[in-house]
């Protein structure tokens, strides 16, 4: 029953991935405000890209591009902190 | 709240670098001492669902959006150190991956949405649940009030380094960042609200371990 909540858990996670491509569009609070108040061109572009402003590169449809880039991240996220957690209870577990 | 490169200057940026460095060392030290087995796959869960639920922008008033932090969520199940290092996995992923908030902006980036928002959530919870008692309303109130607050401390700290840098005169900025984020934090309270209640009917142990 406990590893099956943590199973849905993550589906529902990569649920929330999928239904991104209806996310607004709109800009979020900091850059309507850097609009509004004149500094938005002091930001500077990124020196690199890889899944830029969460488009998966190489895919033709916009939508499908979200939701890999929504899944991918969120899978990523989920490895990168249950396996930091992991590393960082391993000397506590050992002792015990 | 993801700053650019570009709106900070070079002391603001190593300031709050080094802060968070800190505070991330502090985190590390911390949560390898006091995170229980049953908490680590919910370190996980939680950094997956705080990327997925920040990829949905919602509309607030007048053709801008929001999206939730997590901070405050993360700080109320877990802890508010446990809480700044999903946030930092998280808002690192963001920066190297997604190109969302600058390289160099990424320890003022993790100082707000991070350490700011996670321990401001985290102690209006407890303040509330103290005064209100540990019910489920509490739990619920408690966790509404504690996303509010942690968005728009988030949002007041970022005002001011955006005018510590000089992008934006303080007085000009700071009504701007916190107003909208008062209406962005309903968002963010109504979320963290909902899913505290689904918790709260799937699995209230959780809400009974210790926080760290």
């Amino acid at each position: 029953m406990k590893s099956k909540w943590w199973l849905i858990s993550l589906l529902v996670c990569l649920a929330v991935a999928c239904i991104s491509p209806l996310a607004s569009s709109s800009p979020d609070g900091l850059e309507r405000v850097a609009e509004d108040r004149g500094f938005i061109e002091l930001a500077g572009e990124a020196p690199y890209q890889v899944i830029a402003d969460y488009v998966f590169p190489g895919v033709a449809n916009e939508a499908l591009a979200t939701i890999l880039a929504g899944v991918v991240g969120t899978l990523v996220l989920f490895g990168a902190a249950y396996g930091l957690a992991w590393l960082l209870t391993l000397r506590k577990r050992q002792l015990a | 709240m993801h700053i650019p490169d570009g709106f900070l200057n070079v002391a603001t940026v190593a300031t709050t670098a080094a802060v968070s460095v800190g505070g991330i060392g502090g985190a590390v030290r911390i949560v390898g001492k006091k995170l229980g087995e049953k908490q680590v796959p919910l370190m996980g869960i939680l950094a997956a669902f705080i990327f997925a639920a920040q990829m949905l922008n919602f509309p607030v008033a007048g053709g801008t959006s929001g999206h939730v932090i997590g901070a405050a969520l993360a700080a109320i199940l877990l802890g508010p150190w446990a809480a700044v290092l999903i946030m930092a996995c998280v808002l690192i992923a963001q920066c190297l991956i997604f190109q969302d908030g600058g390289l160099l902006a990424l320890g003022a980036n993790i100082f707000n949405m991070g350490i700011v928002a996670s321990f401001s959530g985290y102690y209006i919870y407890r303040l509330v649940t103290w005064i209100a008692g540990n019910t489920r309303k509490s739990t619920l109130v408690g966790g509404f009030a504690a996303a509010w607050v942690s968005v728009l401390l988030a949002s007041i700290f970022c005002a001011v380094e955006l005018a510590v840098s000089g992008s934006s005169p303080l007085g000009v900025v700071l009504p701007a960042m916190a107003g909208v984020h008062a209406l962005i934090g309903i968002g963010e309270g109504l979320i963290t609200t909902a899913v505290l209640g689904l918790v709260l009917a799937t699995r209230a142990d959780l809400l009974q371990l210790q926080r760290i």
